[in-house]
């Protein structure tokens, strides 16, 4: 007869006192993604190469000069900074046990996230409307699939940390509600680390030429 | 209703080679149906294989599908064979010509290639490490789904909507919407990206599960030489298949929305493309040959009793030829216009794997040398292999030679090498592989008989076909033509090369009645060590019990096994007293999804967006529903584990 | 001798192995490479087929068989020393000669002042030849003097193609929105065989086409008819060829200004990037 798993079990922990490394199967999920990050970098660096490429075949269309507006841009950037550092104030309290401050904390997070991924729909939007859409040139193809990449996985992290969010106050910080909130974290400043390379290699050097 | 039967005539291919598909897959699914029903095995389906999460099992899945896939890309190749067996044929037209070679090549390697390496990674490493499955068994199961799945999009291409026909490497401009109109590429596109996330996902999964579950005492440098090659071939497939999936996406991003990435205007730049692919490509014949490599570690040891010879030499050159094999990828393209410097590189670069790989084959050799070889089946194989590689491998460094390939590049002698190396290398280690690991799989013995005939034919066939494709080469014929006028020289080596692929094509058939005599009339491997080998999962019954080992072993040298057998034990250390076992639950979930994955395929092939949207808002709720599921693993009672263990004479 | 055996089963006459035939410097400075990289891998290939052979002959596992037997040996230095050594010699002496070669080749074979040009355009499913020189252009043939280099220099208005006379020398592609360089020459008078090698569709094993080599007078003969007896190549006709089709040869006595140039540049295209 099979038994279930009792998951408030912990096991002797052998990365500190962390909880979200205190199962063996937390760790392994957690090295686990770390070699995703991994894969999902050289995906972004694929996309960065191929913007590099094609960023001045123009085909007569809109240039970066033209399009990119820098206090779009700038408040972008700022906001998702912004919200690695909420996330991380978030990862602080659950290291200190205290559920409630470390919801709040992840609610910040995903309203900022929100409102990034509502400025950049804008800035698409207003693209598009110039006529720069996604087939105008080749430059334009790869702006938008670097940066609707990057869009993509923030938008995909906002409902994955809010369903992280919900098992929280469903169950409680457990060994394995930590590991998720902990690897929502590690994905979420990772979109940030990409966004500070997007905002180099595409926005400042767009509208410094 | 004249718009539907014109709308339907699209959709359903027809032809005499698309009718007689149609016919055969539809036969095929009817007769699979009459038996799940005649025999009421829909149930034990479902729960013993659709939903399973064991990774013994999940190989086993992964084998079939390799093998099933081999037979249909077989075929494409006697057609392409049969096609050019005379000048000026008019067996196949171009336009069949062009859809199944694109076919073959992409289902030879992609589609039974991979999952066969999958499948004795899958069947092996967790054995050999001493664990109880791999670090991620749902992750498994989904990457085994959408593998499958993305296979079975490429396969119904066929006789739906047409088969893609730019080639396997699908370059553009000619594989972008203004020469490839219609469903063909797409398919193509949709069903690698869809396999791909799979591929990926096994490549991390193994690769932490090598790191992080090797029973106690197994320091790496202890592991067996199998493991090891995994683990190259996981750290390739994690840093190459990126590269692919990018290719392909942008690509798919040309088809579908407009874009203008590699397309012949709007600025697209064709040559990203084939940059991109070949980042992916070169690693890739390398994720595919690493762990044949592994194998033949595995079974030249066993059948020459001796330990393996340089081991440390062994994962040195594993490791430098995953590494080097970045930094190789231009060779592909030396006549695309790169300047003299790069191309010197990247020449002097891929002549540098020839260096690790020529260890290897000396390591071997001298893993023979003063032991005691034994003819086994698996051994024929490893034998076989050894003068094939050595032929295929050099003339890989003289195509490496970047002005020579001037003269080689897309000529029969490139097709010949290539084939010597995939054919000769991956599908003997995979065949070495199966005939070794079967009676671990399944518990009995295949016979030798039938075997030994498949393996003669099979080899003498190959050189049959592929040996005259290098002086063909010579004589300027270049591939993917779809026929050829007479008085260039070139039809009798075409005649004698499509007479072996016929023979190789008997040689297949003797391996198949192979194995059905063998499920006919099976030896038992009682002992579960039926070859007297050397690593742990020789220590355990055949099949293995599902938990794989009822107490985790100790490990204090590299041939485990061989090493308890010296000391005059039959059986594993069973003085500890018995715990729990930890395990995870089925779920039905990886196979909906692959099921969904398909549909969104399916929708976005025939540009059906709001199929493909429910597709992937399926996929997406699937992978919700599992973060919410904590109902995911039970513990197995002592008393059961001691139960099937008395089953199997230990305690 | 395996060489010899398969001519006389297949019945093939050495002249039909075109790369082995080179008619100019190209294709023989490419033939050297290939004849010495045959070379050192036999001294490969040939020792350890001959190793496998007698290991697997002696050491069978058979009754009284008295080879020795160790089966804890695993380990010699020196043998492993041997065994890393010959890879590393052969590559060796194979890059320097590889470098070398790759280096040269991208130069006139000989050298040059005033080199002919050929413009070469790949489309679908045919070759079109400019002569920027002479001001004539060809399709699905081509006519070149003997005995000077020739610069070709290649586009493609379709899906790449590569662009093959192997008996003049290897291969480049023909891409679209770039111009490369690829020099060949021949040294004897005669007919060679050239083909695309890269596929492009449908019609793409019927893209093949003869080169005419020929002396300086007979080739300036040739651009006098060709002037006299051709038809112009029109703008329209050009969209024409563009068009997906299979087409005979034809000689045209002009064709539009720029036509190349436009191709390559058309859509934003270089005209910087002359490869090899
Ligand atoms: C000694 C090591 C090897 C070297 C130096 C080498 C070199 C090369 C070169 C230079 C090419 C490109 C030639 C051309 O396109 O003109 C090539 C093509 C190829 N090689 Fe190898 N190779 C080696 C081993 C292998 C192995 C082990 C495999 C697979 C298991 C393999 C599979 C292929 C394939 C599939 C292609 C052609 C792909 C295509 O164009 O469709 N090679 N090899
Ligand atoms: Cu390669």
């Amino acid at each position: 007869m099979a038994v279930d798993v009792d998951h408030s079990v912990v096991k002797s922990a052998d990365h500190g006192t962390m909880l979200e490394y205190s199962t063996e199967d937390g760790a392994l999920k957690i090295l686990g993604f770390w070699f995703f990050l991994a894969q999902d970098m050289i995906l972004f660096a694929c996309l960065f190469a191929t913007y590099l490429i094609l960023h001045n075949r123009t085909a007569g269309g809109p240039s970066a000069m033209q399009l990119f507006d820098v206090p779009g841009f700038a408040a972008e950037t700022f906001i998702l900074l912004t919200s690695s550092f909420t996330y991380g104030i978030a990862t602080f309290q659950m290291r200190n046990n205290r559920l409630k401050s470390m919801l709040i904390w992840m609610g910040i997070t995903v309203l900022l996230g929100l409102s990034f991924v509502s400025l950049e729909l804008k800035e698409f939007i207003t693209y598009v409307l110039q006529g720069a859409t996604i087939s105008r040139s080749a430059f334009l193809s790869a702006f938008f699939t670097l940066v609707g990449t990057h869009g993509l996985h923030v938008t995909l992290g906002i409902f994955w940390m809010i369903s992280v969010m919900i098992q929280l106050v469903k169950r409680g910080l457990t060994p394995v509600t930590a590991r998720k909130a902990f690897i929502v974290g590690l994905y979420w400043h990772f979109l940030d680390v990409i966004w500070v390379f997007i905002f180099t290699v595409v926005y400042l050097t767009g509208v410094m030429k | 209703m004249g718009g539907v039967k014109q709308f339907l005539s699209h959709f359903f291919v027809t032809g005499p080679f698309e009718i007689g598909g149609d016919v055969s897959i539809g036969l095929v699914s009817l007769a699979i149906l009459f038996v799940l029903t005649r025999y009421k095995l829909w149930g034990w389906l479902w729960r013993n294989w659709l939903t399973s999460v064991d990774h013994k099992k999940i190989g086993i899945m992964y084998m079939l599908a390799a093998l099933l896939m081999l037979f249909r890309g077989g075929v494409d190749a006697l057609m392409i064979r049969t096609q050019l067996a005379l000048p000026n044929s008019q067996f196949l037209g171009a336009e069949h010509y062009d859809q199944i070679f694109t076919t073959h090549g992409t289902i030879m390697i992609l589609f039974m290639a991979m999952p066969f390496i999958f499948a004795m990674m899958n069947i092996v490493v967790p054995l050999q490490l001493g664990a109880r499955d791999v670090a991620f068994p749902y992750l498994n199961a989904i990457s085994f789904w959408l593998f499958f799945f993305g296979a079975m999009l490429l396969n119904i291409s066929f006789v739906i909507g047409g088969s893609p026909d730019a080639g396997w490497v699908n370059y553009p401009p000619l594989a972008e919407l203004q020469f490839s109109p219609g469903p063909g590429d797409n398919f193509y596109l949709l069903s690698i990206l869809i396999s791909g996330i799979g591929s990926v996902a096994t490549g991390i999964n193994f690769l932490v599960t090598i790191l992080k579950m090797r029973a106690p005492g197994m320091s790496l440098m202890k592991m067996p030489m199998f493991s090891w090659a995994v683990f190259a071939t996981c750290i390739d497939i994690i840093f190459a298949f990126p590269a692919l999936t990018i290719a392909l996406g942008l690509e798919f991003a040309d088809r579908i929305l407009g874009a203008h990435f590699f397309t012949l205007n709007g600025g697209g730049n064709p040559m990203m493309y084939v940059n991109l692919f070949w980042m992916w490509g070169h690693p890739e014949v390398y994720i595919v040959i690493l762990p044949a490599f592994g194998i033949y570690s595995e079974v030249v040891a066993t059948f020459s009793r001796k330990r393996l010879f340089g081991y440390t030499a062994m994962v040195t050159s594993l490791l430098l030829i995953a590494i080097a094999s970045y930094f190789v990828w231009l060779h592909h393209f030396f006549t695309m216009g790169a300047g003299a410097d790069v191309n010197t590189f990247f020449a002097i670069a891929s002549m540098f794997i020839a260096i690790p790989t020529g260890v290897k084959i000396f390591n071997w050799l001298f893993t023979m040398f003063r032991g005691r070889i034994r003819m086994t089946i698996p051994m024929m194989w490893v034998i076989a292999f050894i003068p094939n590689f050595v032929i295929g491998g050099s003339t890989g460094v003289m195509l490496a030679a970047a002005p020579a390939d001037y003269q080689y590049h897309n000529s029969y002698f490139l097709v010949a090498h290539f084939h010597q190396v995939l054919i000769g290398g991956v599908v003997y280690g995979m065949l070495a592989g199966m005939y070794y690991w079967w009676p671990k799989m399944f518990g009995f013995i295949l016979e030798e008989r039938f075997a030994k005939w498949g393996f003669w034919l099979f080899n003498i066939g190959f050189y049959v076909c592929f040996m005259p494709q290098y002086p063909l080469g010579l004589m300027g014929m270049t591939r993917r033509m779809y026929t050829y006028p007479a008085g260039l020289g070139w039809s009798s080596l075409n005649m004698i090369s499509t007479v072996g692929a016929f023979v190789m094509g008997i040689g297949f058939i003797f391996i198949v009645l192979n194995i059905v005599s063998s499920i006919r009339h099976p030896v038992k491997d009682t002992t579960g060590d039926p070859w007297d080998a050397r690593t742990l999962e020789w220590s355990l019954p055949s099949p293995a019990p599902h938990y794989n080992f009822a107490r985790i072993p100790v490990i204090d040298s590299r041939d485990q096994w061989w090493e308890m057998k010296q000391k005059g034990m039959t059986k594993p250390d069973d003085s500890t007293p018995l715990a729990p076992i930890h395990m995870p639950k089925n779920s039905g979930k990886p196979f909906i999804m692959g099921v969904l994955f398909f549909i969104a395929g399916f929708g976005f092939v025939f540009n059906w967006y709001v199929l493909a949207g429910l597709g992937l808002l399926g996929v997406v709720i699937t992978l919700f529903a599992r973060s919410f599921d904590y109902d995911t693993d039970y513990y197995i009672p002592v008393d059961e584990v001691k139960h099937s263990e008395a089953a199997f004479g230990r305690s | 001798m395996g060489g010899a055996a398969i001519l006389l089963l297949t019945g093939c006459s050495p002249q039909q192995f075109t790369v082995l035939n080179p008619v100019g410097p190209v294709g023989r400075s490419e033939l050297q490479l290939i004849i010495l990289s045959t070379i050192l891998v036999l001294v490969v290939i040939v020792p350890v087929i001959a190793l496998l052979a007698y290991i697997v002959v002696r050491y069978r596992d058979k009754p009284g068989n008295t080879a020795p037997y160790q089966p804890q040996w695993s380990e010699s230095k020196k043998l492993e020393f041997v065994w890393w050594s010959i890879p590393i010699i052969i590559v060796a002496i194979l890059g320097t000669v590889t470098a070398e070669k790759t280096f040269a080749l991208t130069r006139p074979p000989e050298p040059t002042n005033n080199p002919m040009v050929v413009q070469v355009q790949s489309l679908d499913w045919k070759w079109l030849f400019q002569y920027p020189g002479q001001k004539v252009a060809t399709l699905n043939y081509l006519e070149i003097p003997t005995g000077q280099p020739i610069e070709f220099i290649l586009t493609s208005n379709a899906p790449m193609n590569s662009f093959w006379v192997p008996q003049l020398g290897g291969m480049e592609y023909t891409m679209p929105g770039t111009q490369m360089r690829l020099w060949l020459q021949a040294d004897q008078a005669g007919t060679y065989q050239g083909r695309g090698a890269n596929f492009t569709g449908r019609g793409f094993a019927h893209m093949t086409f003869n080169v005419v080599a020929t002396s300086q007078d007979k080739f300036n003969q040739w651009v006098q008819k060709v002037k006299a007896t051709g038809t112009p190549l029109t703008e329209a006709g050009y969209q024409a060829l563009v068009k997906p089709s299979l087409a005979g040869v034809i000689s045209y006595s002009s064709y539009p200004m720029g036509l190349f140039e436009n191709v390559v540049t058309k859509d934003g295209g270089g005209m910087g990037n002359m490869g090899k």
